[in-house]
């Protein structure tokens, strides 16, 4: 009972974080129909820029609101001068989009060196609990905490709001959005700057995590990212948290009953979802 | 009197297709015109660039004097031009309530007291009110998509082919709330549909390969048989 109260925190903080990367990159994808390989060097500058900041003020908020707030900016750019051309163009979408990673992420070679960065959890959730013997990470419940006040942030946002609502109207129409008088362009820099941010995000929490950043960091999460929104249903919010909860608790569970084949886990959870639901768990852009 | 809406010779494209050749007309406060023409004319063409949907690559667009022929469309339309497009262009993923909610640019008790009134107007969107626009039947979208158009203190309703698809019983509605908000409004109607363009219309316009080719008042096209099918097709009674 106690190894099964361990392997779910662990399991529900890494999928807290998946999380925190999968949802603004199915986001991105359901609204905006952009298949975005900027994600991962987003990820990675979150990351960077947290320790950066961190290391120069000491405070983890400061940090994180910096790594957040650098996301979004570059997110903007990039939406602006390098998606807007080519909303619509799938193929030119994963080029640039690639070729953007590359870029940035020797830049942030560039600016912060080749070498891994040492991160320290901050003092204030370095700890531990034991509750009946269970040792309990108090960063681990951060992460755990975050990622849902960032899931019923989005879940609002999307469903209460005008914001929301010109985003579900844009999925089906965008033309008719701007025929209501709507400039649907804002709303789109909007989604990818937030989705962006949250990639940001998801880099800054996960450093202090694994006690370090470094530039290759970004691509298995990214690759980890995509499997999420496969495995959820491309396009579907509710599909990338669901989705990211079960890649979470099963990491976590086999690498502790059975460490051989935790590195095949995400993708053989990808395939029997594949083979016998191809649209994803909560999806139906595929099938469409 | 100024026309509220003037279009001056306006090409358009769509891809490399050139679609408007030239299409002219002219809409006073308070008239209901009818652009009338074969299929592929260019008639939801024309709609769809004055609202800026499709980019006018020559003439120009006019809308109470001002120019509307670069703005992108929902700048254009702001300047007071509702839109109910031949799809309905309901969303299917919100609600009656939140369509209506995004449609109406301001939360004034002006515009509130639109909103109810287009809901007394019509009850079956009142009585839906909170369900998904995704289980409306085709003449209930075409309501909200009306009701969409008249939420807005709109200077001109464009309004594309409101009767295709409907039951006939429903295009009667249709015909019937179109009469009703004509004393109101100024309409640009867009219909195959004779018997109900012949109801609603004022004057109109023909639209052949397009081109404006021809206009008059709807009494004129209705007497006389030649007209009507030398450039619509029809066969009347």
């Amino acid at each position: 009972m106690h190894i099964f109260l361990m392997l779910l925190i662990n399991g529900l903080a890494e999928g807290a974080l998946i999380f925190l990367m999968a949802a603004g990159l199915s986001i991105i994808l359901g609204l905006l129909g952009v298949v975005n390989f900027t994600h991962g060097v987003l990820f990675i500058w979150g990351g960077y820029v947290s320790i950066w900041i961190f290391n120069m003020t000491g405070s983890f908020p400061i940090a994180i609101i910096a790594a957040v707030a650098a996301g979004f900016i570059m997110g903007l750019i990039f939406e602006r001068l390098f998606i807007r051309p080519v909303y619509g163009n799938v193929t030119a979408q994963i080029l640039i989009t690639l070729g953007l990673g590359v870029v940035f992420t020797d830049m942030a070679r560039l600016f912060w060196g080749p070498n891994p960065i040492p991160a320290s959890r901050p003092e204030f959730m370095d700890g531990t609990w034991i509750i009946d013997s269970v040792i309990i990470s108090q960063y681990r419940i951060f992460l755990i905490i975050i990622g849902i006040l960032v899931a019923i942030g989005i879940n609002y946002l999307v469903n209460k709001t005008k914001v929301g609502m010109v985003m579900r109207a844009g999925i089906q129409s965008p033309d008719m959005v701007q025929a209501l008088g709507i400039n649907i362009k804002v709303y789109f820099a909007g989604v990818f700057a937030g989705g962006a941010a949250l990639a940001a995000l998801g880099g800054a929490l996960y450093v202090p995590l694994v006690g370090s950043v470094w530039s290759g960091m970004g691509i298995n999460n990214q690759i980890l990212a995509f499997i999420v929104i496969i495995l959820g249903g491309m396009g579907s919010f509710y599909g990338s948290a669901v989705g990211s909860i079960i890649i979470g608790l099963t990491v976590a569970f086999v690498s502790w009953f059975y460490p051989p084949l935790t590195v095949y886990t995400t993708v053989l959870l990808l395939l029997l979802v594949l083979t016998l639901k191809p649209e994803g768990l909560f999806g139906m852009a595929v099938r469409n | 009197m100024d026309p509220l809406l003037k279009l001056d010779n306006v090409s358009s494209f769509i891809g490399p297709f050139h679609i408007l050749q030239g299409v002219s007309l002219e809409v006073y406060p308070g008239e209901a015109i009818v652009i009338l023409g074969r299929n592929g004319a260019g008639k939801t063409t024309t709609l769809r660039t004055i609202i800026g949907l499709v980019a006018a690559s020559d003439g120009k667009i006019f809308l109470d004097n001002v120019d509307l022929t670069a703005m992108p469309p929902y700048h254009a339309v702001r300047q007071g031009i509702g839109f109910v497009p031949e799809d309905y262009g309901i969303f299917d993923a919100l609600t009656v309530e939140e369509n209506l909610l995004i449609a109406m640019w301001q939360q004034d008790q002006d515009t509130l007291d639109r909103r109810d009134h287009v809901l007394e107007l019509f009850t079956d969107l009142k009585e839906s009110y909170k369900r998904l626009a995704s289980t409306l039947s085709g003449g209930q979208r075409q309501m909200l998509s009306i009701a969409r158009a008249l939420v807005n203190d709109n200077k001109v309703i464009l309004i594309d082919e409101p009767s295709k698809g409907l039951a006939p019983i429903i295009v009667e509605k249709v015909r019937d709330t179109l009469l009703t908000f004509k004393q109101k409004k100024t309409i640009v109607l867009v219909e195959q549909n004779f018997e109900m363009a012949c109801a609603v219309g004022d004057r109109y316009y023909i639209v052949t390969e397009g081109q404006t080719v021809l206009d008059g008042t709807i009494k004129e096209l209705m007497d006389d048989e030649e007209l009507q099918r030398k450039h619509l097709g029809f066969v009347t009674a």
